[in-house]
């Protein structure tokens, strides 16, 4: 229980974001700065329901953010997990968002080849047989220098089938043509790039094609799109 | 165009699925009538399209004239002809589509393609007075999370295979209750109080109910529970993946109002959990009256008239019925 109240001594936390999963707030851990990513109580929900949701998916994140880094993808160190609390104590990443960094006036070139390493670490995980579950351009962090990080694995799994990983990628495409309207050819191209440069031709053909048939089952894709599929 | 002392009036025509409905509006967004007839298949049965789109045929003089005669207006104070070109089943949209060729040949107006779910939207938007909202539309065709960026309904969630509206009326109906069985469930719903444990999924902004179907249906047929138990437990777990990807799309776009439409969204339960979700995230929440939450003509006149004040038309040669359409490939001229 020690280190329990230990985190509990640490309450001066500031709101950073409020997500649609966890709130998110800003303080100090052991004398670094961290992020107190707290899955709150969501009043929708029915009790049963979001307990099991809550607990889950925290120690679920834990692991994963943990399994991510063997797979050779940067994600935040996990300082402490709370379950009673269901909340993560986290390194805090300074950085942008990719979403923020896509909104600003970005060169053509800095734009792919973010988006190239992210390929990269997408192909890492998927042949680690880890699946993200949220891939969007809010779940990835990009520091003033260095690599692109990855967070927030709450609805991540363990799976090496390809429908897993084409729904993974089939979730950005998705942000990317929804939100980045600019960009978002050129992203998902390069993405795919990155992972075909990690995963290898043959499998990133086939989880390409897997991605397509998922697109094909959206609400009224015309029969001319279901055909490229 | 015909304009009749400064006044604008559009016709429009529903015909995607069970509903043949015809209204009247103006451009002053007034609904001067709202009629329609509803094919109702048996207990147990889902929609047959044949059979629907005869019930349309039978169906649509009286409807035309009903709503006529209710907006107390004549087919010559007609400015244009709207009718929902898609998405939806075949030959219930022919049926519609035919009635709306007809008429706008007949008074040489424009003839105006809309696009069913655009129609939901617009409509709630309309008695809501919602500007630029991020949108839940659940429907039997729809369960799409969407919000307007750069000239279309942009998908930022939806399902990845079955609709919500979809989930609730197959349930109902294998338990025997009356189609289009979401409000049976949701009176079942209400008197449930254990939840039983049905497989929630969502993936990223996106849900799939395939499999809680496939679930709820095995629970069901296993006997042993009550229904208003699993009435209870279907909603509940379908309605969280969904509040879900609606408060992952309102926290991700940040957007200040969240509305929903669409016929799922008289849904009592499901109002009061996005109302919670837009609570949560300090956005204003709308959600369409209930008179105008199914499909009706009224959300094909407003599309129609709000297309047809941008000029979009339709030459009849190149009406066809578009039963496959997605909401993200329809221009939006008339918003910014």
């Amino acid at each position: 229980m020690a280190s329990r109240s230990l985190v509990g001594a640490k309450l001066a936390l500031k709101l950073l974001k409020k997500g649609a999963e966890a709130n998110l707030y800003l303080g100090e851990f052991m004398g670094s700065p961290a992020v107190f990513k707290r899955r709150i109580r969501k009043p929708y929900r029915v009790k049963e329901l979001d307990w099991k949701i809550r607990e889950s998916r925290t120690v679920h994140e834990a692991k994963l953010l943990h399994e991510a880094k063997v797979a050779g993808v940067p994600t935040p160190l996990v300082y402490f997990v709370d379950h009673q609390r269901t909340e993560l104590v986290l390194q805090y990443v300074e950085g942008l968002r990719l979403k923020d960094f896509l909104e600003r006036n970005m060169g053509a070139e800095e734009v792919e080849r973010k988006c190239f390493q992210l390929g990269i670490y997408i192909g890492r995980l998927h042949s680690h047989g880890l699946i993200h579950g949220d891939l969007t351009t809010s779940n990835i962090i990009l520091p003033p220098e260095g690599r692109l990080v990855f967070v927030d694995f709450g609805l991540g799994f363990h799976s090496e089938s390809v429908e897993d990983r084409g729904v993974d990628l089939h979730l950005l495409k998705q942000v990317f043509e929804s939100h980045h309207l600019r960009w978002a050819k050129k992203c998902v191209e390069a993405v795919f790039e990155g992972y075909r440069n990690t995963v290898g031709e043959a499998e990133a053909q086939k989880v390409w094609r897997k991605m397509k048939e998922i697109e094909a089952r959206g609400r009224y894709v015309p029969p001319e799109a279901r055909l490229q599929a | 165009m015909k304009l009749n002392r400064g006044e604008i009036i559009c016709l429009g025509i529903e015909s995607t699925a069970h509903t043949f409905g015809v209204s009247l509006v103006d451009s002053r967004g007034r609904i001067l009538s709202d009629e329609k007839k509803v094919y109702a298949p048996p207990v147990g049965k889902g929609i047959h399209p044949r059979e629907s789109a005869q019930h349309h045929s039978q169906a649509s003089p009286l409807v035309v004239r009903e709503a006529l005669r209710k907006a107390g207006k004549t087919p010559e104070e007609l400015s244009a002809v709207a009718f929902s070109q898609g998405p939806g089943l075949g030959p219930c949209l022919r049926t519609g589509a035919t009635v709306a060729r007809a008429l706008a040949a007949y008074l040489d107006v424009p003839l105006v393609p809309v696009h069913h779910a655009v129609g939901h939207i617009e409509l709630a938007a309309l008695k809501t007075g919602a500007s630029d909202p991020l949108t839940v539309l659940v429907s039997g065709g729809h369960t799409t999370v969407t919000s307007f960026a750069g000239g279309r309904w942009r998908v930022f969630g939806e399902t990845e295979d079955i609709t919500l509206g979809n989930l609730l009326d197959v349930f109902g109906r294998e338990a025997r209750l009356p189609s289009p069985s979401g409000p049976a469930v949701e009176a079942k719903a209400s008197e449930g109080k254990k939840l039983v444990d049905l497989p929630l999924v969502v993936k990223g902004n996106n849900v799939s109910y395939s499999g809680l179907l496939t679930a709820a249906v095995r629970r069901l047929k296993k006997g042993g529970d009550k229904l208003e138990d699993l009435c209870y437990s279907l909603q509940e777990t379908a309605f969280t993946a969904l509040a879900e990807a609606a408060e992952r799309a309102l926290a991700f776009l940040e957007k200040k109002e969240l509305l929903l439409t669409g016929g799922v969204a008289a849904n009592k339960r499901l109002q009061t959990m996005l109302k919670q979700v837009a609570e949560e995230h300090k956005a204003k929440f709308y959600v369409v009256p209930r008179e105008y939450s199914g499909d009706c003509g009224a959300q094909i006149a407003w599309t129609g008239l709000l297309a047809h004040l941008q000029g979009v038309k339709v030459s009849i040669e190149r009406s066809l019925v578009k039963p496959r359409w997605r909401l993200d490939s329809v221009p939006i001229p008339w918003r910014r």
